[in-house]
């Protein structure tokens, strides 16, 4: 069995998200009603149709029958080449679509990924915590392009989080976003070292993600539109930290039982 | 809901058709994404000034696109920041050879939209510069939020260094007039009734037949406190006395005074406040040199309105007189 993320993976994590945001969009918006501007559901909802849009064509639909896919032939970026650039033009889509804030933050997430999916771990420290063996296989394996290890995915991962901390000048705690996707990076980095299977590591990131999300309700808000409420916003759980957490929790649905289209994503 | 549209969802590009019908002579209006630009665009070896926000503020920034003042307007969805690629479109589309100033009002999605768009522009070439407008003394400025908003200034930034550009100007000085703007110019508005938002179809929020929202912000923030409706004698006691102790603007100062409707407030009854406003400063011995009155950066048809001082030297005050050609502001030309 593979144990790492190949673009296939990445297309399933993004339609389950999409979904996610799709069920959850007015609890979004009226979380966001509370400390924000009321549309963050909306917005999110909007970027991630686009990105199912992008996803056209790109292996399985997510469900049950999913291998016959759509027949027609692949629209927009559908033949990423690798999962780097797959992740690279979902975060140009959400860029482009979602606007407000939340715009550039989830599409500096996926930017950032991609760029770092990109990469070659050699040259980077992150490579040291892996476990040698894996790591082989896993360099030899992004060098076409075919398949993230768990270790290249924390990393890549840990890259998105830091560029949506650089983007947003935020700092844990301060009821971001920030909140939700720092402990999951760590966890995902923690459970690397580890030498955890993929389907744990993701697993341990959205439970760390839920926790962060938890954690923001009693936090007073010192970035975005809710600061401007001072003491007002504590009480409240923030919008982008709880759409973060979707995002992680659909990894851990989605790819957990990643072997390309072989599993119709069976929740764990 | 009463409003002039069709549907909701097509205001924001039905309004662009209109501009792009009734200015076709001046501007160039394009769409997906959208972006408008002066008609003679780029010009050559001229800094280009680029600004936008969300819609709802007209006629910022677009009904300030022309000779003068901005060479394109990004217009995002109502109160909803444009996209960077909006805003590399434009920016790529009026840069004359000698790079490109952004001027960004400080909210958190404009200020990382601009900043995406700028990154994406310098990767393919061109210099730009962004300057943050943050002018509105109702917001506290401190460490632990957002900053303060961006408001009237934003208006008078545009026009002086609109002006400094088409005078030859380099990046460098533009950037820094729009700084100099910044740092010498203090807003603050007061709302009587809210605004509506085409797409939400109801009131913002909700104000009492005889309650204004003191210190409101351009999208229906909440400012410093409600109080019983006062006087336009009040009012602007209130407004210039927060302005005027921010700065602090002192006596013997020349200033520029804009007295700004917020979109539902008539022409009389900014005059009532101009002329209130005009005399209190007298009284302190800062002397109105120049002023603007007028709706000019709205809030839809929001009741209300804002008033924005700028302590001027002769430099700023001739680059304020300096000719200008927009569908919003028009003098000299």
């Amino acid at each position: 069995m593979s144990d790492g993320v190949s673009r296939l993976g990445v297309a399933a994590w993004l339609r389950a998200f999409a979904a996610a945001v799709a069920e959850e969009r007015e609890h979004l918006t009226e979380l966001d009603a509370a400390i924000g501007d009321a549309d963050h559901g909306s917005n999110m909802d909007r970027g991630m149709r686009a990105v199912l849009g992008k996803l056209e064509g790109l292996g399985a639909a997510g469900g049950p029958g999913a291998p016959d896919g759509p027949a027609a032939p692949p629209q927009g970026d559908g033949g990423a080449a690798d999962v780097g650039s797959l992740l690279k033009t979902v975060g140009m889509t959400l860029v482009s679509t979602v606007g407000g804030a939340a715009g550039p933050l989830y599409g500096t997430l996926f930017l950032e990924m991609g760029k770092a999916a990109g990469r070659d771990p050699g040259a980077e420290g992150p490579a040291a915590d892996r476990p040698a063996g894996e790591g082989r296989a896993a360099q030899g394996a992004a060098a076409e392009g075919a398949e993230l290890a768990l270790p290249r995915w924390a990393a890549a991962f840990a890259a998105g989080v830091e560029g949506v901390r650089a983007r947003g000048k935020a700092e844990l705690g301060d009821k971001t976003m920030v909140d939700a996707l720092a402990p999951a990076a760590e966890a995902l980095r923690a459970a690397a070292a580890a030498g955890l299977h993929l389907a744990e590591a993701l697993r341990l990131a959205a439970a760390a993600a839920e926790q962060g999300m938890k954690a923001t309700t009693p936090l007073v808000a010192r970035k975005g539109r809710a600061s401007y409420l001072g003491a007002r916003s504590a009480g409240h759980q923030d919008p982008g930290a709880t759409s973060s957490w979707l995002l992680l929790r659909a990894a851990a649905e989605a790819l957990a039982g990643d072997e390309g289209e072989a599993r119709p994503g069976a929740p764990p | 809901m009463k409003k002039f549209i069709n549907r909701p969802e097509d205001a924001v590009k039905e309004s662009l058709e209109g501009v792009a019908a009734a200015h076709a002579d001046r501007l160039r209006v394009f769409t997906a994404p959208d972006y408008i630009v002066r008609a003679d665009a780029p010009v050559p070896g001229k800094v280009a000034v680029v600004s936008g926000g969300g819609s709802g503020h007209e006629p910022l920034h677009g009904g300030f696109v022309g000779p003068g003042m901005l060479d394109a307007a990004c217009p995002g969805e109502v109160f909803t920041s444009p996209t960077p690629d909006q805003v590399l479109a434009a920016t790529k589309a009026v840069a004359g050879g000698v790079g490109v100033l952004h001027i960004v009002k400080n909210y958190t999605g404009d200020v990382m939209n601009f900043e995406m768009a700028a990154e994406l522009a310098r990767n393919e070439g061109i210099e730009v510069e962004a300057v943050v407008i943050d002018d509105d003394v109702a917001v506290k400025d401190s460490l632990y939020t957002a900053g303060r908003r961006g408001v009237g200034t934003t208006v008078l930034a545009e026009k002086i260094c609109g002006a400094a550009a088409e005078q030859g100007r380099p990046l460098a000085e533009v950037a820094g007039l729009c700084r100099k703007v910044n740092a010498n110019g203090r807003s603050m508005g007061i709302a009587l009734t809210s605004c509506t938002v085409p797409m939400a179809g109801r009131p913002t929020f909700d104000l009492g037949p005889d309650e204004m929202e003191v210190g409101i912000g351009i999208h229906g923030e909440p400012g410093r406190e409600r109080r019983p409706v006062g006087s336009a004698h009040e009012v602007v006691e209130v407004l210039a006395a927060a302005i005027v102790e921010d700065l602090p603007f002192a006596r013997g100062d020349e200033v520029l005074a804009l007295v700004n409707g917020m979109g539902g407030t008539p022409l009389l009854e900014l005059y009532v406040v101009y002329n209130e406003l005009q005399r209190l400063l007298g009284g302190l011995g800062i002397a109105v040199t120049r002023n603007l009155v007028g709706s000019y950066i709205t809030s839809l048809d929001m009741a209300g309105c804002s008033i924005t001082l700028l302590r001027l030297d002769d430099a700023l005050a001739a680059l304020w007189d300096a000719p200008v050609n927009t569908p919003g502001l028009r003098w000299g030309a």
